[in-house]
């Protein structure tokens, strides 16, 4: 618990970082940076599909068109959200010189984005009477 | 003639960093596209109106934090990202969707 406690700390404070561990290359941080940005850009691209499902497919029936285009909206946030918990996690496990941490979410992610282009291709071929 | 000055990376990764960077201010480019394109397809409506310049503030709060970021990525060893940074990009990204799903809502 009080671990918990400490990393979301660290969420919010990340300067903190700078009091543990050595300070990695400054190339490792880049790169992390670069994961980071790499995230922010699937959570808008998820963004933009969110937008996309609800303007280029005005035929849709209302309940699908709304659901498909908050599920994406909805991977966005998530995404966002994990890009900053990633890079928070993976700066402080440079620090201490631990493994980089792993974690479910992009196994999560490639499932719902599955799902949700499933029920499109299925919408698409059957669903189009308002 | 440069001893004073620390070498360049020859892996370039400031640069590839900054284009990084570039690349993620066009992808929020084009969701602040789409949501005014939104208000435009649904003829304006009060929320919508706000929705989309509420979008269109935060795709400028965004390129702000994308444009101090690549002028410190100029340095030949840049300073790591700020938490600050993190959280500014990342809380845009993520009160662009919920303005997003306010105008699709």
């Amino acid at each position: 618990m009080s671990n918990f406690v400490r990393s979301l700390r660290l969420w919010f404070a990340p300067e903190r970082i700078r009091e543990e561990g050595d300070t990695p290359d400054y190339r490792f941080s880049l790169a992390n940076e670069r994961t980071f940005l790499a995230w922010l850009r699937t959570a808008l691209a998820l963004i933009g599909g969110g937008f996309a499902v609800d303007q280029f497919l005005p035929d849709l029936r209302w309940g699908w068109r709304i659901g498909l285009a908050l599920a994406l909206l909805a991977a966005g946030v998530l995404s966002s959200l994990r890009a900053v918990s990633h890079w928070v996690r993976c700066e402080r496990a440079m620090r201490r010189g631990e493994d980089l941490p792993a974690g479910r979410f992009p196994a999560l992610l490639g499932l719902v984005v599955a799902l949700v282009a499933l029920a499109m291709v299925v919408v698409v071929l059957f669903g189009w009477e308002g | 003639m440069t001893a004073a000055e620390p070498a360049r990376d020859p892996g370039l990764q400031p640069e590839r960093t900054r284009l990084a960077w570039r690349r993620t201010t066009l992808s929020c480019t084009v969701a602040a596209v789409l949501a005014a394109r939104a208000v435009l397809n649904r003829g304006p409506s009060p929320t919508g109106v706000l929705a989309c310049a509420l979008c269109l503030l935060l795709w400028l709060g965004f390129l702000a934090v994308a444009h101090r970021r690549m002028v410190a990525l100029t340095a030949a060893r840049p300073r790591r990202l700020t938490g600050r940074g993190a959280w500014a990009a990342a809380l845009c990204t993520l009160a662009l969707a919920l303005c997003a799903a306010a105008l699709v809502v």
